[in-house]
C-alpha cells in the first residue's frame, strides 16, 4: 500500500501479470456474456428438445415432508396422492367416494368392523405386489408409533386393530360406529420400502430416488424450493399419465409465475389475484380458470371463550351472547358489495357452511330463517334487543358505553382489510363502532379468545366431518391453559346431539341430511356468519395443455383436488403449437450482438490497458 | 524516492530496509501491539458470539405465535397429539431448562431439529448456503469492483459531466426498490418485450435435469438477473464511499509533489490517492461481505432462488424456533466474523491504527 513499495518493486513482472488478469478479466467477461446467452433458447417449453411432453407447474409452498407419515402441507399431500394410492378416492363429478387401492368396502352389522377387498394385480413401482399387508403395516404403524402418528393420527384415533388376513383382504375394527371409512385420506406405503425406518419423526423420504410408489406418478427428483419430477407410472391401474413428465417448479412470487406463464416456462399458475387474472383474461394460448372454490369466507363471533372443565376466559363483548345482536350484525353486512368490491366477482355469494361444489352437503337457508341483507331490519332487532342508540347516535351497552367491536384481522390479508373498512362504515351507521385489529400472527388473541369478531375461513373436504367437529364441546380446550381443536369457541347441545348422529349414520343420503340440519343449525345460532366461497383462480396454457380434467367436473378446478384427476388426465397439446417467448431467431440475433459487443468491450479494456502498461516503462 | 517517501502520510512499519542493527527493537515492538490488538478484537468477537447465541434464544420467543397451533392448524387434532407435539419440540419444559439443553446442544455444534421441515437445522441451513453464496458472492464481486473503479473516475473528475452522470445514476438506482427492479428486469429479459427477446429464465436456479457442464451453464444462465439486479442496487453504495474517500485525499500534498515527479495522472490517482483512500471502502467492503451470507430476501423472492432468506422468512412464519435461532445465529456471526477480519486487517492498511 505504501507508494515507495510499489515503486521499489520490479515494474516489468507487475505489469506482465497485471496485463495477463486484465485479459483473463476480459476472457472471463466474454465467457459470462457467453453464459448468459441461452444454448437452448427455450428450455422449459411442453416439449423439451428431446420431443418430451413436460408439463411444468408453478408451484410457491415449499414441502414440508416427503413421508406421507409427517406431511400435512397441501402441496405435499397433493404429490402424495400421484405417489401413492389411498384406499378409496372421490369421484371428480361429485366427489363421492370410488374405488382406489380397495375395490369394495362392506361395513358389518354392528356398524364395528369394516372389510376393504383390495385390488388384485397392481404392483409397486419396484415390480413387488401390492398387498392389504401393506395397507395393514401403514395403519397398524401410525397407530403404534408416535412419530408416524404425525399428520394423520386423526384418521386412526377411532381404529381398535387392523389386520389382513389375506392379500386382497383388509379388516379394520372400530371403537365406536364411524361413517368416514370411505374417506382415509392416507397413503398406503410399500412395507418392505418402510418397515426399516427406525425413527418415523426424522424420515424425510427424500434421500434415494426414484420413491417406490404405486400411484399414477412416480417422483424421481426433489430439490428443496427448486423443483420436484415425477414421471408416469406405466403400470398405473386406472392407465398410465399422457404427459412424460410431470414438474414443479417453484415460484415464490406471484408476478414471477405469471411471467413465466406468459413465457411458456410453466404451463399452469393456481392462486391468481383479480389483478394478476385480469392480465391473463385476453392472452392468446392462456386459458384462465375461474372455479369454484373450497373455502369458505366468514365472519366468526366470540361465543364467550370456555374450557371444557366449565371455566370461561377471554374478554368477547357481552352483548354478542344475544342471538339477535349476532342476526343483527350480519344482516348488516351487504355480500353482494363484498363480492363485488373486494373480490372483484371471484367469489360466490355466501349462505351455508359448506361451500355449493360440495353439492352433496351444500344447504342453504329457507326464505324464512335467510339472514339477507336489511339495515333497517338489523337496527330493530338492536332495538328490540335493549342496546338503543344515545344522544350521540351510538348504541350503548348494558353497562352504559357505546358498543365498539374489536374485530380480529389477518394483517397478511387484503381481503380482511378491505371486507373491515366496509363493516366500520355498515355497523357504524346501526351506531356501532368497530376497531380493526391487523395481525400478522392472529392466535394468540384468537386462542385466549380476546377478540369479539373474527375473519374466519376453512377449506372444506369431501367429507366435511373435520369442519363440522371444530365446532362441537368436545373440541373445546380441556383448560383455559390448554389448546383444544375448537374453532371460535362454539359449544351448542343440539349441534353436537347432530354431530354424534352423523359420525354414525352409514347411510349416506342420510347423513347428508343429518350434515345439512347442523349447518341449519349453526346458520341459526349466528356464531359463523358465512360471507363468501372466494374461488379459485387458475391459468394454464392451452398450447401445451390441450385437455385437463376439472372437479367437480362442471366448471371445476385444478390445483388441490380431492384426487389425482387433473395432472393424471392431462393431455399434451399437438407438437408445433407451442409458443411462448420468441422466435429464436430474434433471441440468437440479440445474443450475437450482446456477445460481440461484450467481447469488444472486454478487448478494448485491456489493449487500452496494455499500451498504458508499455507507456509506464 | 525521498519525494515519495515524504509523499506517504504514514510512514509504514518504521522502515524495514532503512533501520540499520536496532530493527529488531521496534519491529518486535510493533509484533506485539499488533497480536495485543488482534487479540482483542478476536476476544471481543467471541463474547459478541456468545452475546448473539443468548439472544438469539430469547429474541425468537418474543415473536407472538404458537408453533404447535400454526403446525396443526386446519387438521384433526386431538389434545393428546397436541400435547405430543409439545413433547417433542421440548416446549412443554421450563424456559430455563429448554435454554440449558439450546446452550448445550448450541456448543457441541447441534442447533436442533426444525420443526416444519423434520430435518437437522444444520442441514437445512448448508442446502441453501452455497445457493446463497454463489448469489450474494458473485453480485458482491462484481458491485464492488464496480463501484471502486466507478467511485475513483468519479472522484478524479468530481463536478465534470461524467462524475454527474455516474453519481446520479447510482443513486437512482441505490433508491430502487430492488423486487421491483428484478421484476422489471424478468418481463423485459425474461418474457422479452418488443425487439428484446426474452433470454433468461424467468426463475429458479436451474432447469433441472442437468449435469456437469450443462448444469454448470445452467445455473450461470439463471444466474445472471438476479446478480444484475443486486449489482445496480448496490454499487452506488460502495460508489459514494470511495468517491468522497478518495476526494478527501485530493488536495493532499503528497499528490502534487506526486505529480511534481512527472508522474502520470493515471499513476497518481492508482498508487498514491487510491490506496490512502481505501480504509472507509475496505470498512464497507467487510459489512457488505458479512451481509451477503444473511442473503437478500426480496431478489431471491423475486427470482424464487432457493437460498437464506426464503429460509429464514419460512421459519419467522411459524416461528420454526430451532430454525429461526440457527439462522439468526448464522447471520450474526457472519457480520462479527466479517467485522473482525476487517479490524484485524486496519494495522496492515493504516500502522495508525491499532497502536
Amino acid at each position: 500500500m505504501n507508494p515507495q513499495d510499489q515503486h521499489g518493486r520490479g515494474h516489468p513482472r507487475a505489469k506482465n501479470r497485471r496485463s495477463r488478469v486484465l485479459g483473463l478479466l476480459a476472457a472471463a467477461i466474454t465467457l459470462w456474456a457467453g453464459l448468459a446467452t441461452p444454448l437452448d433458447p427455450a428450455p422449459q417449453r411442453a416439449e423439451a428438445a428431446d420431443g418430451r411432453k413436460v408439463l411444468t407447474v408453478a408451484v410457491a409452498q415449499s414441502v414440508d415432508s416427503l413421508s406421507p407419515f409427517l406431511a400435512t402441507r397441501l402441496v405435499s399431500t397433493s404429490i402424495h396422492r400421484l405417489m401413492y394410492e389411498y384406499l378409496t378416492n372421490y369421484d371428480p363429478k361429485d366427489a363421492h367416494a370410488i374405488p382406489g387401492l380397495a375395490t369394495k368396502w362392506t361395513p358389518s352389522a354392528d356398524k364395528l368392523t369394516w372389510t376393504y377387498t383390495i385390488r388384485s394385480g397392481t404392483k409397486w413401482s419396484d415390480g413387488k405386489p401390492v398387498t392389504a399387508e401393506d395397507a395393514a403395516w401403514t395403519f397398524n404403524t401410525m397407530m403404534t408409533d408416535e412419530g408416524a402418528a404425525t399428520a394423520n393420527a386423526s384418521y386412526v384415533a377411532n381404529f381398535r386393530k387392523v389386520t389382513a388376513p389375506s392379500p386382497t383382504k383388509l379388516v379394520i375394527e372400530l371403537k365406536k360406529p364411524q361413517a368416514t371409512m370411505a374417506a382415509l385420506d392416507v397413503s398406503i406405503v410399500p412395507k418392505h420400502i418402510w418397515q426399516g425406518v427406525t425413527d418415523f419423526s426424522k424420515f424425510n423420504n427424500d434421500k434415494s430416488f426414484p420413491i417406490v410408489g404405486n400411484g399414477p406418478f412416480v417422483l424421481t427428483g426433489y430439490k428443496p424450493d427448486s423443483y420436484v419430477r415425477l414421471e408416469p407410472n406405466k403400470d398405473f391401474w386406472r392407465g398410465a399419465p399422457k404427459f412424460d413428465e410431470l414438474v414443479f417448479k417453484y415460484y415464490k412470487d406471484g408476478d414471477a409465475a405469471v411471467a413465466a406463464l406468459r413465457k411458456g416456462e410453466v404451463s399452469f399458475v393456481s392462486g391468481l389475484t383479480p389483478a394478476q387474472s385480469a392480465s391473463l383474461e385476453n392472452q392468446e394460448n392462456i386459458k384462465v380458470n375461474d372455479a369454484p372454490g373450497r373455502r369458505f369466507y366468514a365472519l366468526a363471533t366470540n361465543p364467550g371463550a370456555r374450557s371444557k372443565d366449565g371455566k370461561r376466559f377471554g374478554d368477547g363483548h357481552e352483548s354478542l351472547l344475544d342471538e339477535k345482536v349476532r342476526h343483527a350484525l350480519f344482516m348488516a353486512v351487504d355480500r353482494e358489495t363484498i363480492i363485488d368490491k373486494v373480490f372483484q366477482g371471484h367469489a360466490v355469494e355466501g349462505q351455508g357452511y359448506i361451500p355449493p361444489r360440495f353439492s352433496t352437503y351444500f344447504w342453504k337457508p329457507s326464505a324464512s330463517q335467510e339472514l339477507a341483507y336489511d339495515p333497517a331490519k338489523a337496527a330493530q332487532l338492536l332495538d328490540e334487543a335493549g342496546y338503543k342508540k344515545n344522544g350521540d347516535g351510538r348504541r350503548v351497552g348494558k353497562n352504559g358505553k357505546p358498543i365498539t367491536y374489536r374485530v380480529l384481522c389477518h394483517a397478511t390479508e387484503p381481503n380482511d382489510k378491505a371486507v373491515g373498512q366496509y363493516l366500520k362504515e355498515w355497523w357504524g351507521r346501526l351506531g356501532i363502532g368497530v376497531t380493526l385489529n391487523c395481525l400478522d400472527n392472529v392466535t394468540d388473541p384468537w386462542l385466549a379468545g380476546t377478540y369479539d369478531l373474527a375473519f374466519d375461513g376453512w377449506s372444506v373436504n369431501p367429507d366435511p366431518d373435520f369442519v363440522l367437529s371444530i365446532h362441537t364441546c368436545d373440541a373445546l380446550p380441556a383448560t383455559p391453559d390448554d389448546v383444544g381443536a375448537t374453532d371460535n369457541f362454539i359449544c351448542d347441545k343440539k349441534y353436537d346431539d347432530l354431530y354424534r348422529r352423523q359420525l354414525a349414520e352409514y347411510d349416506p343420503a342420510e347423513r347428508a341430511d343429518i350434515v345439512k340440519q347442523m349447518e341449519s343449525r349453526l346458520y341459526d345460532t349466528g356464531y359463523m356468519n358465512v360471507m363468501a366461497y372466494p374461488n379459485a383462480v387458475e391459468a394454464y396454457r392451452t398450447d401445451q395443455i390441450k385437455s385437463i380434467q376439472t372437479m367437480p367436473e362442471d366448471a371445476g378446478n385444478i390445483y388441490g383436488q380431492d384426487g389425482y384427476w387433473s395432472w393424471w388426465s392431462a393431455v399434451p397439446a399437438a407438437s408445433g403449437e407451442s409458443s411462448g417467448g420468441s422466435g429464436s431467431t430474434g433471441v440468437v440475433i440479440g445474443v450475437g450482438a450482446g456477445v460481440v459487443v461484450l467481447a469488444g468491450a472486454g478487448v478494448f479494456l485491456a489493449m487500452r490497458r496494455r499500451s498504458t502498461a508499455e507507456d509506464r516503462e | 524516492m525521498t519525494a515519495d517517501a515524504a509523499s506517504a502520510p504514514v510512514d509504514k512499519a518504521g522502515g524495514t530496509a532503512l533501520a540499520g542493527p536496532p530493527a529488531r527493537g521496534p519491529r518486535a515492538r510493533t509484533g506485539a501491539s499488533y497480536l495485543r490488538y488482534s487479540a482483542g478484537k478476536v476476544g471481543g468477537a467471541a463474547v459478541s458470539l456468545l452475546a448473539v447465541l443468548v439472544t438469539s434464544f430469547f429474541l425468537f420467543r418474543l415473536v407472538p405465535g404458537d408453533p404447535v397451533k400454526y403446525m396443526t392448524g386446519g387438521r384433526q387434532v386431538s389434545a393428546e397429539q397436541l400435547a405430543a407435539y409439545r413433547r417433542e419440540f421440548g416446549l412443554d419444559l421450563p424456559l430455563w431448562e429448554q435454554f440449558t439443553s439450546y446452550c448445550g446442544k448450541a456448543l457441541t455444534g447441534d442447533l436442533g431439529t426444525s420443526y416444519q421441515f423434520r430435518a437437522p437445522v444444520i442441514d437445512k441451513i448448508t442446502e441453501a448456503l452455497p445457493n446463497t453464496l454463489l448469489l450474494t458472492g458473485t453480485a458482491f464481486v462484481l458491485y464492488t469492483a464496480l463501484g471502486v473503479f466507478l467511485g475513483t473516475r468519479s472522484a478524479w473528475r468530481h463536478g465534470r459531466l461524467g462524475d454527474r452522470l455516474n453519481t446520479g445514476l447510482a443513486l437512482t438506482l441505490y433508491s430502487v426498490p430492488s423486487f421491483w427492479l428484478g421484476l422489471l428486469l424478468i418481463i423485459v429479459f425474461s418474457v422479452g418485450m418488443g425487439p428484446v427477446p426474452g433470454l433468461f429464465p424467468t426463475g429458479g436456479m436451474e432447469s433441472g435435469g442437468k449435469e456437469g457442464f450443462a448444469y454448470t451453464i445452467d445455473v450461470a444462465h439463471h444466474l445472471v438477473l438476479p446478480v444484475v439486479t443486486l449489482v445496480a442496487v448496490e454499487y452506488g453504495q460502495t460508489l459514494l464511499v470511495t468517491r468522497s474517500a478518495l476526494l478527501d485525499e485530493m488536495g493532499g500534498d503528497y499528490l502534487t509533489t506526486a505529480r511534481a515527479k512527472g508522474l502520470r495522472d493515471d499513476l497518481v490517482r492508482r498508487r498514491h490517492a487510491v490506496p490512502n483512500a481505501l480504509l472507509p471502502t475496505v470498512t464497507l467492503i467487510f459489512v457488505n461481505l458479512g451481509r451477503t451470507v444473511a442473503g437478500v430476501i426480496l431478489v431471491e423472492t423475486v427470482f424464487s432462488w432457493p437460498g437464506l432468506g426464503g429460509l429464514f422468512y419460512q421459519a419467522l412464519s411459524v416461528p420454526d424456533l430451532p430454525l429461526v435461532q440457527g439462522l439468526f445465529f448464522v447471520f450474526a456471526s457472519s457480520v462479527i466474523v466479517m467485522n473482525t477480519l476487517a479490524d484485524l486487517m486496519y494495522p496492515l492498511l493504516d500502522p495508525r491504527v491499532g497502536r
